[in-house]
């Protein structure tokens, strides 16, 4: 049983003016699966690292169910940490890098065997347990790593981009392994990532950073459909959602000179101007003149749905607009097309703080 | 003819020049050491590599010498690196320029420099050719650094480390057996060019007055020099076949990492 907590944890680097992770508080439950996910220098591999006690947490602490691990050294803090580009040790065998974590806690040999053996037919490894590390393709070794992690049995397994190394299509199946694998175990998992699809399809739950900074933590579902801010809305979901700038009339959102109607009572909350945001399957396409009109750039068609790509001249719109379509209407590039959505499908934030108001 | 028979031909011309003018000298010390007194063949003077008391106990010196300086010198070389890459980085840069300053001062200013601080060495640990053990690790030193430091920036020790602390391992685990394994053959190299260097080493033992095999070498010269070149020659295909190991132990590794 093992529950891990950051509280108001912090790493500065000496010399540097910012703290890499800063006063970063979260609670992961017993056998969560966790992701970490946020643009390439955010910090979620030094939270991560923190946690396996490789990295020094300058303020705060960090607890492993009720053990303050804050100063331990990472042998005693019972976690197995697997890494992006696998970190296997060269001289020894598939059999020997697995068992190496129950050599190092002297559990006697059949007994070592008997936990590698096991953990090789989980992984379909038996075969390889003879051969070095390089005698094996990326995706074999990938599953060697979660291997000699999962042979300690460990309180926490501490995941930094393992599936980055893989091509597109092993990325795809080693992902619902790893997430039914850990189901399985029950073992609690944080896990890093800089892919917000990954993060969506393997978590329970998601923590989004920025800049060092935890923006929102939460189930995949509820960041989707209620970020909390400019910045997460823009980076879960894919495509991206569309933000568009408007001024706040009344209630209103005035884009260019069209109205969007937006949930009322969010845009009073606002003081300046507001910052819409819409999905690209939020879009409705109404008749000519109704709504705001797209020039179609690009379509993409996908078979069961398609994607449009397009522009629209109306101040505070981005320069390209998504929109998804029925995969079955055409609409060719140059067209133009009408666009609008309703109140309940729009996000709406203060441009100035980029806090969700809705 | 053609280009490639002309290129063959050279080759071969080449190969043979290279031949003459490497084994030339080593065949014409073959000849004259085993030369005997009224014409014939002799190996008496192979004979007095081990028969003759002095030389052999300065081989036997020699071979000793190699020994202390290549184990001492890697104890001392090979924690520190290891330490320094790994949690002292900022650090490398000083290493490196400390180990490599033997390679820049001449082996007389640095026979002037030590001669005081042998005076204190002698007279604690008593008048022995041993002693010259000290000085040749210092002498040692940039071989040893550069062999070593190659063979730890072909791994990622970092993450290797980082991989087996998360794992349970202490730092002496650590070491012993997750860096130390990976870098074998860079210890090995680093011990055999420590044994080639200690073995010719001429000039700091002269001038200290130790006699190891170069220095009885030298005065064999003087008296005896059937045995003096039998001497020479034994010492010089030593250091070739351990540098011909050498070789080999780089290739193999090279040939690891294509694999």
């Amino acid at each position: 049983m093992a529950t891990v907590t950051y509280d108001h944890a912090e790493r500065l680097y000496p010399g540097a003016e910012r703290p890499a992770v800063d006063d970063f508080n979260l609670e992961i439950a017993d056998g969560e699966f966790l992701v970490l996910v946020g643009p390439s220098g955010c910090g979620k591999s030094t939270s991560l690292r923190m946690l396996a006690g490789l990295e020094e947490v300058t303020s705060g602490s960090i607890r492993i169910g009720d053990r303050d691990v804050t100063n331990l050294p990472p042998k005693e803090r019972d976690i197995a940490m697997v890494f992006q580009n696998y970190a296997l040790y060269p001289h020894m065998t598939v059999g020997d890098n697995m068992a190496f974590s129950l050599k190092m806690a002297k559990v006697p040999k059949e007994q070592r065997m008997e936990r590698v053996k096991e953990a090789a037919k989980l992984l379909d490894l038996e075969q390889y347990l003879e051969r070095k590390p390089k005698a094996l393709s990326g995706g074999q070794r990938q599953r060697v790593a979660m291997g000699r992690a999962i042979v300690r049995q460990p309180q926490v397994f501490c995941m930094d981009e393992p599936l980055s190394n893989l091509d597109a299509k092993l990325r795809v199946s080693t992902r619902t392994q790893i997430a039914a694998l850990q189901q399985r175990l029950g073992v609690t998992t944080v896990y890093v990532t800089h892919d917000q699809v990954e993060a969506m399809t393997m978590g329970d739950r998601v923590a989004v950073l920025k800049d060092g900074v935890l923006q929102q933590a939460d189930t995949p579902l509820n960041l989707y459909d209620k970020p909390a801010n400019l910045f997460v809305a823009g980076f879960i979901g894919s495509p991206a959602m569309n933000l568009l700038a408007a001024h706040n009339v009344d209630g209103h959102a005035k884009i260019g000179d069209v109205e969007v109607p937006v949930d009322r009572s969010a845009a009073s909350k606002a003081k300046g101007d507001i910052t819409v945001g819409v999905r690209p399957e939020a879009w409705r396409i109404v008749g000519e003149g109704e709504g705001i009109p797209i020039k179609v750039n690009v379509v993409e068609e996908l078979g069961a749905d398609g994607f449009v790509y397009g522009s629209s001249g109306a101040e505070g719109t981005p320069d390209q607009v998504t929109i998804r379509i029925d995969g079955r209407r055409t609409h060719h590039k140059g067209d133009t097309i009408y666009v609008t959505t309703d109140p309940s499908n729009v996000h709406v934030f203060d441009t100035e703080t980029g806090v969700r108001l809705s | 003819m053609t280009t490639s028979v002309r290129f063959r031909v050279l080759r071969v011309m080449l190969l043979a020049a290279f031949a003459v003018f490497f084994f030339g000298p080593l065949l014409a010390m073959l000849d004259f050491s085993t030369r005997g007194a009224g014409g014939g063949r002799s190996w008496d003077a192979w004979a007095n590599l081990v028969q003759d008391p002095e030389l052999r106990s300065a081989i036997v010196t020699s071979l000793l010498l190699a020994v202390f300086t290549v184990v001492l010198s890697l104890v001392l070389l090979v924690p520190t690196m290891i330490w320094v890459r790994l949690r002292v980085p900022w650090a490398g840069r000083l290493l490196e320029s400390l180990c490599l300053l033997p390679l820049t001062i001449p082996a007389l200013v640095i026979v002037v420099g030590i001669t005081n601080v042998y005076q204190w060495v002698t007279y604690l640990l008593g008048d022995s050719a041993l002693n010259l053990t000290f000085v040749y690790v210092v002498l040692v030193l940039p071989y040893a650094y550069r062999s070593l430091d190659s063979a730890l920036s072909s791994i990622d020790a970092a993450t290797l480390s980082e991989a087996a602390r998360s794992l349970g391992a202490g730092w002496f685990t650590v070491i012993g057996r997750i860096i130390v394994p990976n870098i074998w053959t860079g210890v090995l190299s680093a011990a055999f060019i420590s044994v080639a260097l200690v073995l010719g080493e001429f000039t700091v033992a002269s001038l200290l007055n130790y006699n190891n095999m170069q220095v009885v070498i030298n005065l064999l010269g003087k008296s005896d020099a059937n045995t003096s070149v039998a001497a020479s020659l034994a010492a010089l295909v030593f250091a070739f076949v351990l540098l011909m190991l050498l070789s080999f132990v780089g290739r193999s590794r090279r040939d690891a990492e294509g694999a």
